[in-house]
């Protein structure tokens, strides 16, 4: 099954949890997805390969930052009908606090829908939703 | 490529870090030029089952570390730092299957803060898939992994 029919299938059911394991680095974070009514929470499981630092100990900037794209890009398959996966035009990410060894959450607000470019910002937080560990813009090529 | 004794002689710090070690991270020169870092091509890090091209999170962990390589390699010692921002730019799709690699230059280094540019490539870094900026901050906490880093 090519992914665009897995999505479709996953929208035809309303089974979201299955859509971290139609993308293989999704799969491989073993990253989940929390829908509740119109809220949509990627959730990355705290595992210690996940250990950038050790003597913090700290999650790896890089992990987190690839966290909050795939975050991106599932939100974007959830919140619109796009066949598949939108190019990434670029990603800025700014670390404001450093990340515990802990279940580290995204949530993505969508600046902007474009049918050329989509503007998303995704924020990333441990404790609470209003106090953000690390936030991230994200541009989207849509095809 | 082989690895450059410059590059062995600071590759400890890769071994340190779990999640580098996991994506199979590999250091592979060190020069006063740039650092170059590698990242095996594997197919868990597929972000499009369709095309088998790298997802970008892959991507971010490879600059992300070299990045941080760059700037141990540029002050020629370890020293706590945390990533304060990183921006990505991709030029076009990394291709599906190849070894990728991040050269990374660390051109500016103040007391608290460390500049750093770079881009990514599969075997020809004037043809780049991605190009990179970032900013280190030093933190404080314990300076060593138990070895200092040799100056290479």
């Amino acid at each position: 099954m090519s992914l665009a029919q897995t999505v479709a299938d996953i929208r035809r059911h309303g089974d979201w949890s299955r859509l971290p394991q139609a993308i293989p680095f999704a799969r491989m974070l073993k990253l989940r997805v929390d829908v509740r009514g119109e809220s949509f929470t990627s959730v990355l499981p705290y595992e210690p390969s996940l250990i950038g630092n050790p003597l913090v100990p700290a999650l790896h900037g890089g992990a987190i930052g690839g966290f909050l794209e795939c975050a991106g890009i599932l939100h974007m398959l959830w919140s619109t009908d796009a066949p598949s996966i939108p190019k990434t035009i670029n990603f800025s990410i700014d670390y404001l606090l450093s990340c515990r060894p802990q279940d580290t959450y995204a949530n993505v607000y969508m600046v902007k829908l474009g049918k050329r470019v989509s503007n998303l910002r995704i924020e990333a937080w441990q404790t609470t939703p209003d106090k953000p560990v690390v936030v991230a813009t994200l541009n989207l090529l849509m095809r | 490529m082989q690895t450059s004794h410059g590059a062995s002689a600071w590759s400890h710090f890769l071994s340190v870090s779990p999640y580098t070690g996991r994506m199979g991270i590999e250091a592979i020169s060190a020069e006063d030029g740039g650092c170059v870092l590698a990242l095996p091509y594997s197919p868990e890090l597929v972000g499009d089952p369709d095309s088998g091209v790298l997802h970008g999170g892959a991507v971010t962990a490879l600059i992300d570390t070299a990045f941080g390589f760059a700037v141990f390699f540029r002050i020629q010692q370890f020293q706590p730092m945390a990533t304060l921002d990183l921006r990505i730019d991709y030029l076009r799709p990394a291709r599906p299957g190849a070894k990728v690699y991040t050269r990374a230059l660390c051109y500016k280094v103040t007391p608290e803060l460390a500049f750093v540019r770079g881009c990514s490539y599969e075997e020809d870094a004037s043809d780049p898939f991605a190009s990179c900026v970032g900013v280190f901050m030093f933190t404080a906490g314990q300076r060593s992994f138990g070895e200092q880093g040799k100056s290479a």
